[in-house]
């Protein structure tokens, strides 16, 4: 990392950044400020990734000798509903969303804030409510449907199954305040001259969330809130006694959780495409095959929801359907893989830690969309579904990539988030664990799933014990290697030295403020003409503008005004 | 160009209510008016979206279940009081009407003119939904609740019984959401009484009277799913 140009100390100086511009503990809880709310959800998806990750533990060590090792059948179907629930709804879907979503949104389009600013801190807050009701159930006695809620189980299981169908409902409240925010944003917020051709990549990537977000949500919504209502009032609506169809709640249910997927990954993926495009000092080898792939997957992501259903009663016909649609999301993942790869051609590549998660993440998500495809052939799903292959394989897919971006996500704008940096080698070392805990922790699933080792059981015959027990050591390894990376990041927020402005020499728009940057995001409107991917031009171009008008306060002289 | 920078860096943040008081300042973070009211209005527009999928979940499980027991359904929706809902009908689409002049009068700067199409169609809603009770309570009289609670003679079975619990949930849902836009529409009288209103700024009555054309318009759908069928 490159030391700090002196003219913006003298900035920082008189002006001082988002961290410190206010203290006290209401400047946080009644903040507007896109940046305070950022690192409140930062901490909030960080405590439910740990209580996820808890859960999962719980469960490795479960699965670690054939029959029950410390836990009953029973605590294993809670421990492993909350585990999904908590990972699905309280950390992938809102995690890239909220956090870099949020805190980056603004400054890479130039405005002072999100469209709505008391509607984001009110998000936050709606977020709170639903994780605590989704937690009280842990209390009352916790549940045991899965995070699929599948009916009809869902509506007479005797667990507390209500209050996590509630806790989601309004966590999906949450989720579409902020994609309705971000939508906005982007159509109204944009700084002069800054074009839809000129955003950076991330934006896109958040964009074609929001649309997913503000969409599918609702069905979603509305099929737990008939759950919900349904055990508290016994309406029946999917209940066979009662003539109801449980698969009617298959399809409403996986409407929204196919396209949440989705919700999970596209934002990573415009994580991904920035981190490439920094570390590789190129722009992306083509930026609309990027953006309009982003489009084109939350589009036929909606169209592929049946392809959870092949077993569940469908005709041949819809099954093909299915998944014929489930592969044109290959081929715009394909699109982007490729375009991603031919960016680091003839690039000058620096290996820092969010590089390294950018080839982890493309590992997983080659892996996993292979996988992927060999499911959404109809016919070898019957043999697959329900086993754990396919546990491995969206683990790959959805948590590998998401976990690997967020995670490139949280080193990369470290510095711009905090103004420290971290330690670099620490940072790999704790990457790579990550990386080898990820692998031996699924790569086995795989096997285990192909070998016809059901998923949701607590117990299984001697034969799959081997599996097991490496899948089980390599879920502590992920375990450490995750802990290590809060450590690495914890002691550089405490003692991390200073951050320069653009550590990265990056050309993306963020970069342009104050690292970290204050309350109203730019002391002096940058210049948004030029592309946030010109490495082909001198480095001091734009960024020289920036500094030299920082220090006094004094604004560049800009075409557009 | 320093001044505006300047204003930007000192002045303290304005409180956002403050905006909805007729004042012809943006907001802070937005650099013109219009480009606000452009955004409030989308944001406006993406809300009423959602809300619609909202309902095309419920939309989507009628017509699944419609397909699988055809004939109960045909014979509930007989069942159900064809007068009431197509008067509902009138009453909700006239109440459109009025509160369409109510930001018609807005323009024009008639405080008058909002305040008596506010209260006509403050007076359409609570009609609908004492109508809606009625109708109700004739349910309730003929055993047919939603649910395992259901216990109609005259129309046994689990289709007519599905029927209903769709009924109750999706036109139940509708009346809270009439409540909702009714004390929208309430508070938008009171600051109008304010004169809060002016021919320039009336973004909060336009986005109040946006939403309850949405009430409006998913009755609509209601209402042929629920009383309409030859």
């Amino acid at each position: 990392m490159t030391t700090a140009a002196p003219p913006l100390e003298v900035a920082e100086a008189s002006h001082p950044d988002y961290l410190r511009a206010e203290s006290g503990v209401r400047s946080w809880l009644n903040t507007r400020d896109h940046k305070r709310i950022a690192l409140m959800f930062l901490v909030a998806v960080n405590l439910s990734l740990l209580l996820g990750g808890l859960f999962a533990l719980l469960l490795r060590v479960e699965l670690l000798t054939p029959e029950r090792t410390v836990m009953s059948a029973s605590a294993y179907n809670r421990a492993f509903t909350l585990h999904g629930v908590v990972m699905v709804f309280m950390f992938m879907i809102p995690a890239i969303p909220t956090v870099f979503g949020n805190f980056l949104l603004p400054l890479m389009l130039g405005a002072k804030d999100v469209a709505f600013p008391r509607l984001n801190l009110a998000s936050f807050y709606v977020y709170l409510l639903g994780s605590g009701l989704t937690l009280w159930s842990m209390i009352a006695g916790g549940a045991d449907m899965g995070w699929t809620f599948y009916a009809p189980y869902s509506t007479t299981s005797p667990a507390a199954v209500a209050p996590v169908g509630l806790g989601v409902f309004v966590l999906g409240l949450s989720s579409i305040m902020t994609g309705l925010n971000f939508i906005v944003t982007v159509h109204t917020l944009r700084a002069r001259g800054l074009s839809w051709h000129k955003l950076p990549l991330f934006v896109w990537g958040i964009y074609a969330t929001s649309i997913i977000q503000v969409l599918a949500t609702p069905v979603l919504g509305m099929s737990l809130l008939l759950v919900a209502v349904d055990r508290l009032f016994q309406l029946g609506i999917f209940d066979p006694t009662l003539g109801g169809d449980p698969v009617l709640f298959q399809h409403l249910f996986w409407f929204y959780s196919h396209p949440a997927v989705y919700i999970m990954i596209l934002p990573a993926m415009g994580i991904i495409s920035e981190v490439v495009c920094t570390f590789a000092h190129r722009p992306p080898a083509s930026y609309r095959a990027i953006a309009y792939s982003s489009l084109g997957i939350a589009f036929v992501g909606f169209l592929t929801w049946g392809h959870h259903m092949f077993v569940a009663g469908m005709s041949v016909l819809d099954s093909g359907l299915f998944g014929v649609l489930s592969m044109f999301v290959a081929i715009f993942s394909a699109i982007k893989v490729l375009t991603w790869t031919a960016t680091l051609r003839r690039g000058s590549i620096c290996f820092d830690t969010p590089m390294l998660y950018f080839f982890w993440f493309l590992f997983l998500f080659i892996f996993g969309g292979m996988t992927g495809v060999a499911v959404a052939t109809s016919s070898l799903d019957v043999h697959w579904h329900d086993t754990y292959f396919v546990v491995a394989h969206f683990h790959f897919i959805m948590v590998g990539g998401t976990l690997t971006a967020y995670l490139a996500g949280l080193h990369y704008w470290f510095p711009k988030l905090f103004g420290r940096c971290y330690s670099e080698r620490w940072g790999m070392l704790s990457s790579i664990t990550v990386f080898t805990g990820f692998f031996f922790t699924f790569m086995p699933q795989f096997l285990l799933g192909n070998a016809g080792m059901p998923r949701r059981y607590y117990s299984y015959p001697e034969q799959y014990a081997w599996l097991n027990v490496l899948s089980t050591g390599g879920a502590s390894i992920l375990a450490v290697g995750l802990l290590s990376t809060a450590a690495c990041l914890a002691v550089a927020l405490a003692r991390g030295p200073r951050t320069s402005r653009n550590p990265w020499c990056s050309r993306s728009y963020e970069w342009l403020s104050a690292s970290p940057p204050p309350p109203h995001n730019f002391l002096t409107q940058p210049d948004f003409e030029r592309s946030p991917y010109d490495y082909h031009l001198p480095e001091t171009i734009g960024v020289a503008a920036a500094d030299a008008a920082a220090p006094a306060g004094q604004p560049a002289p800009s075409p557009g005004e | 160009m320093q001044g505006q920078v300047g204003r930007l860096l000192e002045e303290p943040r304005r409180d956002a209510r403050h905006v909805s008081r007729g004042s012809l300042e943006p907001a802070e973070h937005f650099e013109t008016l219009a480009q606000q009211e452009r955004a409030t209005h989308l944001g406006m527009w993406l809300f009423l979206t959602s809300e619609v999928l909202l309902f095309g979940a419920l939309f989507g499980l009628y017509t699944g279940y419609r397909l699988e027991y055809r004939e109960a359904f045909s014979q509930a929706v007989h069942h159900n009081n064809i007068a009431i809902g197509t008067i509902n009908t009138a009453v909700l689409v006239t109440s459109s009407f009025s509160a369409a002049w109510a930001v018609h009068s807005a323009r024009r700067g008639s405080r008058r003119g909002i305040l008596v199409s506010l209260g006509v169609t403050l007076l359409l809603g609570l009609g609908f939904l004492a109508l809606k009770a009625i109708e109700y309570l004739e349910h309730f009289a003929a055993g047919i609740y939603p649910g395992a609670l259901y216990r109609s003679e005259e129309l046994p079975g689990h289709g007519a019984n599905l029927f209903f619990t769709l009924y109750f949930f999706l036109t139940g849902l509708h009346a809270l959401h009439v409540v909702g836009g009714l004390t929208a529409l309430a508070i938008l009288a009171l600051l109008a009484a304010r004169g809060r209103h002016t021919p320039e700024r009336h973004t909060s009555l336009e986005l109040g009277v946006l939403y309850w054309h949405l009430v409006d318009v998913i009755w609509i759908f209601v209402w042929p799913l629920m009383y309409l069928q030859k």
